[in-house]
């Protein structure tokens, strides 16, 4: 049938449809490739670069890569793991994380990663950069010390709620997400009902008084690993 | 005060269209009459131009030439490249400092200047140089740059800071700069001579696929350094879906060290717009534009003239040489100072009105470029190749050089030297060749490439420079054996920091942690460990970059790695007392032997 693409992934064969990055058709396989800025629903973003696998022997973004007949996939490799790991390090180092107190813990993707991975500490030095917290909302916050710049937040309030309340201002390492307004949050038309609030991946963007509502032992990533509900027994075809 | 901002951003937005897309012209407008672009003047523009606030924010914070903050009436930008400094830049600064009486990245409390760093500004053959405005000024010492000042504190005008002028169309009407050429070595291809319209006449004669047909003939690579093979390129992007298509010429020139493209501008545009005007033919474009680095931009009026020029020879407009239904015309657009920008994909979002953000490939530019329309980009130096290739044939060319990289190219050559500056030369010549061309002595290492490029030792000086040997855009930077290489190499670190788009997690952290490390070795901090810790972390940031910035950036790291280790090696020694080098328990522990009153008991002086 033209109507699908063969590949292989890590030595397994699976069948995608055109169209399809290679992180999708991993997932639709029961593949899971981590990722960070991904999030289904939004045009993938290609900037946390987690998702890396080689194709044909030539790194690539598995978010923003289509897929293609043939093509040759690593995925679970000493090489890629390690890479993938890496850059985790640099995201925890990059901020300022304490997981400890923050209201995102055992719901939060990097946390999850990092779990995942077995990063219990940073092989970097921190390097403690000087963020700002936006409280100025009645009902959200923004803390840019947890922020790690995956642009979710930008393309669901663009793309979902039509609205652009952020964008990225500064380049290099003073990139940041800054607010449609002089300066404040409160200043924009952001909604509390908007989806924009349901994408962080980290507790940089969240809602006022629901913190710490799930407790220990019962959050999302507390007993299950990041990946393991899309994750499938690898089946023979 | 305000009405006149409002009223002047309503007058420049209308003058653009209100177009989005010319972000760019905007804002570099309102920075040019105003001294910056502030928190009201992007609102103004947003509501201008029908876009968010934020977004105009996006961009104006984006570019090292523009800023929120007031700039003084004049803004000196000194380079501060690692050529310029090994030509007494630092001297300069400290001379400019110390006049001004303001540090770098400050204005002067009369509002009048402003005193900044750049990167590379393409002058490292005439170094120590500067930017004031617009204005290049070269060879500078601590003695001329506080005449400089002198002269700017009392007519405030850096056009008259210009005494003599350089040679060659320097010294046009339209241009009146000191800049020199510096031609060292002219070859066949870029510095032969040419009439206007001798290449593009002999195109028309051809179908477009013959034209295609000749440059893939010729196997010419392009210049700007990745060497793809030109005729392939335009072969996809003639190939490519879509009505409108674009031809790019990138005059960005950012690469430390390379000012090849200055000299092709000044002295050779005409072969560089022929060359356009043929691509535009062979892939049925009817735009060509120019994106011309700011620090360029006292060429403007001059390019501009010989576009005009062009216009009225009929090689540019409607109806090319009489060629019935072949439209084709050139525009200029300014960028803001982005090395970042000399990368395709970023540049085309830059002359989108946008961050010069790198964009998710596929679709590639052939396919989906500026405007999603099918999209060629070139190096300066690969349009001139083309109008010669043309004019002479395909043979003539590709019996130059070397099988896998035909033709010649031109190197910009600085540092220690005796002889500076820019040589035609056949691909496939020995690096010993070139630095006894260029009068080098007692070299230690060379950079090929510029900062994304590889430093090479003595033990690599019998290889070739061509694509699959050295590889370089043009860029050449000499070393002697005074020179610390490892300084050398976190001076480039640094401009990659400063230059990085940010927007993927390698190239945003992991470039600054390379830093770390190196700057720690070379304080003698370092462990041995930290050798393998720097090899692990530059091929992350080299392997999982999302495009050729950072994919390159940890070159410096790497390559003085594999070519200079002895250095290293030195410089790296296990810890005795079992504690990291670079930790000083002592310091760690100062504030707590403060607040006690006493020593801590394990760890006394
Ligand atoms: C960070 C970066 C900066 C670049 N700067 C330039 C530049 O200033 N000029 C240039 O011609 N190419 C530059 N390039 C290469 C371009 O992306 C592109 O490959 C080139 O313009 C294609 O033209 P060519 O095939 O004629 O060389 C740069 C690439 C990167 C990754
Ligand atoms: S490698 Fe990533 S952060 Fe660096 S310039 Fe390219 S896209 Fe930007
Ligand atoms: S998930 Fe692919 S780059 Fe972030
Ligand atoms: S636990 Fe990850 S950002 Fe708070």
């Amino acid at each position: 049938m033209s109507d699908t693409i063969t590949l292989t992934i890590d030595g397994r064969k699976i069948q995608g449809e055109p169209g399809q990055t290679i992180l999708e058709a991993a997932e639709a396989a029961g593949v899971y490739i981590p990722r960070l800025c991904a999030f289904e629903g939004l045009v993938p973003h290609g900037s946390c670069r987690v998702c890396t696998v080689m194709v044909n022997g030539r790194p690539q973004a598995a978010c923003t890569q289509p897929i293609a007949e043939g093509m040759l996939v690593e995925n679970d490799t000493a090489q890629i793991l390690a890479i993938r790991r890496n850059i985790i390090d640099m995201l925890f180092v990059e901020g300022n994380h304490f997981c400890m107190f923050c209201e995102k813990s055992g719901n939060c993707e990097l946390q999850a990663l990092a779990y995942r991975f077995g990063i219990t500490a940073p092989k970097y030095p921190y390097l403690f950069p000087s963020r700002d917290v936006d409280a100025s909302h009645p009902d959200i916050f923004i803390d840019r010390n947890r922020c790690v710049l995956c642009g979710r937040c930008v393309r669901a309030s663009r793309d979902l709620d039509g609205k652009n309340v952020f964008e990225f201002v500064g380049r290099g390492p003073e990139k940041r997400v800054a607010v449609n307004a002089e300066a404040r949050l409160v200043d924009t038309d952001i909604d509390v009902t908007d989806k924009a609030l349901d994408v962080c991946p980290v507790g940089a963007l969240l809602k006022k008084r629901v913190g710490y509502a799930v407790p220990v032992g019962r959050r999302l990533y507390d007993h299950k690993r990041i990946g393991s509900d899309i994750e499938q027994p690898a089946t023979t075809k | 005060m305000s009405s006149t901002l409002e009223s002047a951003v309503k007058e420049i937005c209308r003058a653009c269209g209100n177009d989005r897309m010319r972000m760019m012209d905007i804002v570099r407008a309102v920075q040019e009459k105003f001294g910056c672009v502030d928190s009201q003047a992007m609102s103004l523009i947003a509501k201008e131009v029908s876009v968010h606030r934020v977004e105009v924010e996006s961009v104006v914070s984006f570019y090292a030439f523009l800023s929120s903050q007031p700039k003084g009436k004049v803004v000196i930008r000194l380079c501060d490249d690692i050529i310029d400094e090994m030509k007494g830049g630092r001297k300069v600064a400290e001379a400019l400092k110390d006049k001004l009486g303001i540090d770098f990245g400050e204005t002067t409390a009369d509002g009048r200047i402003s005193l900044e760093h750049t990167p590379c500004i393409g002058m490292c053959d005439q170094a120590p140089a500067a930017l004031i405005n617009d204005e290049v000024v070269t060879y500078l010492s601590a003695d001329s740059a506080r005449d400089i000042i002198d002269k700017l504190q009392s007519h405030m005008d850096p056009k008259k800071l210009v005494s003599r002028l350089g040679d060659g169309n320097n010294a046009h009407d339209l241009v009146r700069s000191m800049v020199h050429n510096s031609i060292r070595k002219e070859g066949p291809v870029i510095f032969g001579t040419m009439a206007p319209g001798d290449g593009l006449r002999k195109a028309l004669a051809m179908s477009p696929q013959e034209v295609i047909r000749d440059v893939k003939t010729s196997r010419l690579r392009g210049r700007g350094g990745a060497g793809f093979p030109t005729g392939m390129k335009w072969e996809f992007t003639r190939g490519a879906p879509g009505d409108d298509r674009f031809v790019i010429c990138n005059a960005d020139e950012g690469e430390p060290g390379t000012f090849k493209d200055r000299v092709i501008l000044t002295e050779r545009s005409d072969l560089m717009f022929e060359g356009m005007t043929i691509a535009g033919y062979a892939i049925g474009a009817d735009t060509g534009i120019i994106y011309l680095r700011a620090e360029y931009a006292y060429l403007r009026a001059f390019l501009e003239h010989a576009l005009a020029e062009r216009r009225k020879a009929g090689l540019l407009g409607k109806n090319i040489l009489g060629k019935h239904g072949f439209d084709f015309d050139i525009r200029i657009q300014m960028g803001a100072g982005a090395y970042i920008c000399g990368e395709e994909t970023a540049l085309i979002s830059s002359c989108e009105g946008l961050r010069g953000d790198p964009k998710n490939r596929p679709p590639f530019p052939a396919q989906k470029g500026i405007y999603a329309k099918p999209t060629v980009v070139n190096n300066v130096e690969t349009f001139c190749c083309v109008a010669r290739i043309l004019e002479k044939g395909p043979g003539w060319f590709a019996e130059m050089g070397s099988e896998g990289s035909t033709g010649t190219k031109l190197l910009s050559i600085a540092g220690d030297c005796s002889k500076p500056g820019v040589y035609e030369v056949p691909f496939g010549i020995t690096l010993r060749e070139m630095l006894e061309m260029c009068g080098a002595k007692d070299t230690l290492a060379v950079q090929m490439g510029g900062a994304s490029g590889v430093m090479v030792g003595k033990a690599q000086f019998d290889q070739t420079i061509c694509y699959d040997d050295l590889a370089t855009g043009g860029s050449v930077m000499v070393f002697d054996q005074s020179r610390d290489v490892l300084a050398v190499a976190s001076k480039f670190m640094d401009f990659f920091i400063e230059e990085s788009c940010g927007y993927c997690t390698p190239c945003r952290v992991g470039n600054p942690l390379l830093k770390e490390r190196l700057d720690r070795i070379r304080a003698g901090k370092g462990e041995p460990g930290d050798l393998d810790y720097l090899q692990d972390l530059g091929e992350t940031v080299t392997i999982a970059s999302r495009c050729g910035l950072g994919q390159t950036s940890a070159r410096p790291v790497l390559s003085t790695l594999a070519n200079f280790r002895a250095i290293y090696e030195r410089l790296v020694k296990p810890a005795v007392d079992g504690l990291q080098p670079a930790f000083d328990i002592h310091a760690a522990l100062a504030d707590s032997t403060e607040i006690t009153g006493r020593e801590s008991v394990h760890f006394q002086r």
